[in-house]
């Protein structure tokens, strides 16, 4: 066997097929192989004793800013930000400047990530520009590789584009994401409505502006037939309708981020910019019911909504500073916090931040079984450090989790069996 | 107060940051700085040679005038640069601009700006004190403390004080720094409004919220009126000043149910005939210009605290 890879004594945790168990595994041209009693003198193994070997993680929400914004971020700054936080695969969000709703930025995109750290999955817009005014073309985008759509940034106003989107999107077999948003509930809101947006004089924006929208797609959903997809779930009350939905056997999946189940409104105490986000942190007991949804299945998957911004967007007054926070680097330990913590098993979590997202948007990769792609990721999870924004990969150092203790990380990363991060 | 008690605060962000005991220096140290505003020579040369910026980015003439007049009788050098909010975000950012006062070394930076936590953001990036005379919706804490002072003149002090507040709670940073204020000495705060105007969670910054406005009024030892500013109407948060007049105004007959001796407070400037009646603002009970000599008194206190005075340097005079 040529360039064969043996990862060696680590804990293969795949639960796609199953598997939770120390053993050896095997990679050679770029694909997963069958272990053999013997090991050939030619192959180069790896030792990964005391460390989980998983299929490669996937985030299905990261905004890349390549075109336009290169100085936040670059298609090769995210994917190697990406790796080094153990995900072999991203879906870039399309609100770059130009907007991704034709198939030529689509291709420009997938240029640049030509022989980067990570795979690339470009989502169309849903509308021309993300105006929400009138449909991408999403025959051309798809045929260009696309793998989903969606106006991430801004909520889709028009509840009959909406529609029009989730039609036209099953013809083409791609799944609509919603940045659920009731925009006349949010205007100019910059924070979680509460006591600490009182306290700090913070426009407030309530869970319902998040909620009535998730109604409203689930409703569409259901009316078209169509796979909808909510982004960053940050409430009780919108996990509440989707939990809901699952029951009538409504199409709809659901991802929230690590800062949801890890973070409170509380961050934003000091007018902290890098605590602000959109959806916004909420209060305690929507943290709590978020952790309760990735535990039951209401939320299928974990995805960041890495948002990468420069200096010169944060350090501003709290209501005029950018939304968003850099997520790829800190995803994984966060959520091992919540394996420590007993709220998920080790096999759920790969589930959420594996099999879970690739299925979402219909991508390879998830599992470890024979014949599937070698994207796998290696973690040892009693590593303890600091993370530090200013060692980062990613050009954005707008992390609310900056100097932050963290346990377990990432130390090695494959893409089609090939090493492209290695602590 | 402890006996050696020592005012720690370089910068005055909001109330909240402020204990009883801070509260009460400031108050004291106000009412001795009182004094030089009654004099003939209006003048000590306690802060000679400091360079004082009142930096606002939005107008306010009465603030503005206030804290100039305050370091003005302390002998500092002020000055004065206004800037509109929109401009500035459009090219130079607050902390540019911030930097390069800073170069100009002034001692403090007094400022006014309609971004909340605005002053926050200033006192991390410049080596100035930093006074806020009023950010967005969050504090106005020289306001605060001049309604302290005024309460405290006429009724000792504010533990077990009923204080009513009316109005737009949800837009006034006098309200934020009050209900702070006010209940950090002990007195219980009852606030009432339409609830378009209540802010999230209120009560649990421990304030009564009154659905009646009667109830918030009813035994008070002292009410409060907000102004409204017109352009609530537009955004629907009430239908007419009309119908708020009818339903919220400060009249003859609702202060009835207050006690006796209860005083009549307001920030200004008021709409006359929208929050309070004119007979009511101009009455006997009203204590609003009383309110704006003790805001010069309380700023000169501040000046004076934050460059690090301990006691008054007042008796040798100017
Ligand atoms: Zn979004």
């Amino acid at each position: 066997m040529d360039g064969l890879i043996i990862l060696k004594g680590g804990r293969v945790i795949d639960p796609v097929n199953g598997r939770d168990e120390v053993a050896d595994l095997w990679v050679t041209d770029g694909k997963i192989v069958a272990s053999q009693a013997e090991t050939p003198a030619d192959a180069k193994v790896i030792d990964a004793t005391g460390c989980w070997v998983v299929p490669g993680l996937i985030d299905i929400h990261v905004h890349l800013r390549e075109p336009g914004q290169e100085y936040k971020e670059n298609v090769a700054s995210g994917t190697q930000a990406a790796a080094a936080g153990g995900f072999t695969a991203v879906a870039c969000m399309p609100n770059t400047t130009p907007v991704n709703d034709n198939g030529s930025v689509t291709r420009l995109i997938l240029e640049r990530a030509e022989g980067c750290a990570a795979r690339v999955y470009p989502v169309g817009a849903i509308s021309k520009g993300s105006k929400g005014e009138s449909l991408a073309d999403y025959a051309e985008m798809k045929e260009a590789g696309i793998v989903a759509v969606t106006d991430d940034g801004m909520p889709v106003v028009d509840s009959q584009l909406m529609r029009r989107a989730m039609e036209y999107a099953a013809s083409h077999k791609l799944v609509v994401m919603s940045h659920s948003e009731e925009e006349a509930l949010v205007r100019n809101g910059c924070m979680n409505e509460g006591l600490n947006s009182t306290r700090l004089g913070l426009r407030g924006i309530p869970a319902a502006a998040e909620s009535i929208m998730v109604y409203r797609e689930v409703a569409l959903a259901e009316l078209t037939g169509t796979h909808v997809h909510i982004a960053h779930v940050s409430c009780e009350d919108a996990l509440a309708v989707i939990r809901l939905a699952k029951q009538r056997g409504v199409k709809v999946t659901a991802e929230t981020a690590p800062h949801y189940f890890t973070l409170t409104d509380d961050a934003v105490l000091g007018y902290n910019t890098n605590a602000k986000m959109n959806p916004p942190l909420r209060s305690e007991k929507d943290r709590e019911a978020i952790r309760a949804a990735l535990a039951d299945g209401t939320l299928d998957a974990i995805a960041t909504d890495h948002a990468p911004h420069s200096v010169l967007e944060k350090e501003l007054e709290f209501n005029y500073a950018a939304n968003g926070i850099t997520g790829l680097e800190t995803s994984l330990s966060l959520t091992l916090e919540l394996v420590r913590q007993g709220v998920i098993t080790e096999s759920r979590m790969v589930e959420l931040m594996s099999a879970g997202p690739a299925g979402i948007i219909g991508v390879e990769g998830g599992q470890l079984g024979e014949g599937a792609v070698a994207d796998i990721t290696v973690i040892d999870p009693e590593m303890e450090y600091v993370f530090t924004a200013e060692a980062s990969f990613s050009k954005g150092k707008n992390s609310p989790f900056n100097e932050t203790k963290m346990k377990g990380r990432a130390i090695m990363t494959l893409v089609d069996g090939e090493v492209k991060y290695r602590l | 107060m402890q006996e050696n008690y020592n005012f720690k605060h370089r910068h005055i962000l909001g109330l909240e940051q402020m204990s009883a005991d801070d509260i009460c220096h400031v108050i004291n140290t106000a009412r001795s700085f009182k004094e030089v505003s009654a004099r003939p020579i209006k003048k000590v040369p306690t802060l000679r040679g400091k360079t004082i910026v009142n930096f606002f980015f939005e107008p306010s003439t009465r603030t503005r005038l206030s804290f100039e007049i305050a370091a003005k009788r302390m002998s500092a050098d002020t000055f004065n640069i206004s800037a509109s909010t929109s401009s500035a975000t459009k090219g130079e950012t607050l902390i540019d601009t911030a930097r390069n006062l800073q170069a100009m070394n002034p001692d403090i930076i007094i400022l006014r700006h309609s971004s909340s936590g605005a002053p926050h953001l200033l006192a991390r990036n410049v080596q100035a004190s930093i006074i806020n005379a009023g950010d967005g919706t969050h504090e106005h804490p020289s306001q605060g403390l001049l309604d302290i002072m005024t309460i405290m003149e006429h009724k000792g002090s504010l533990a077990g004080l009923k204080i009513a507040i009316i109005g737009d709670i949800a837009h006034s940073r006098v309200a934020g720094s009050d209900i702070r204020g006010f209940t950090t000495l002990g007195a219980q705060v009852y606030l009432a409004g339409p609830k378009t105007f209540m802010p999230a969670a209120i009560e649990q910054m421990g304030a009564v919220v009154c659905e009646d406005v009667r109830d918030a009024v009813r035994d008070a030892d002292v009410v409060m009126a907000l102004r409204i500013q017109q352009e609530r109407q537009n955004d629907s948060l009430i239908p007419s000043l009309r119908e708020y007049a009818v339903c919220y105004g400060i009249n003859d007959r609702l202060l009835q149910l207050a006690k006796d001796d209860v005083l009549v407070m307001h920030p200004g400037p008021i709409n006359r005939g929208v929050e309070m009646n004119p007979d009511v603002a101009d009455g006997a009970r009203s204590v609003i210009l009383d309110q704006v000599t003790n805001g010069v008194a309380v700023r000169m206190a501040l000046l004076y605290l934050v460059l690090g005075g301990d006691k008054p340097g007042v008796e040798q005079g100017g």
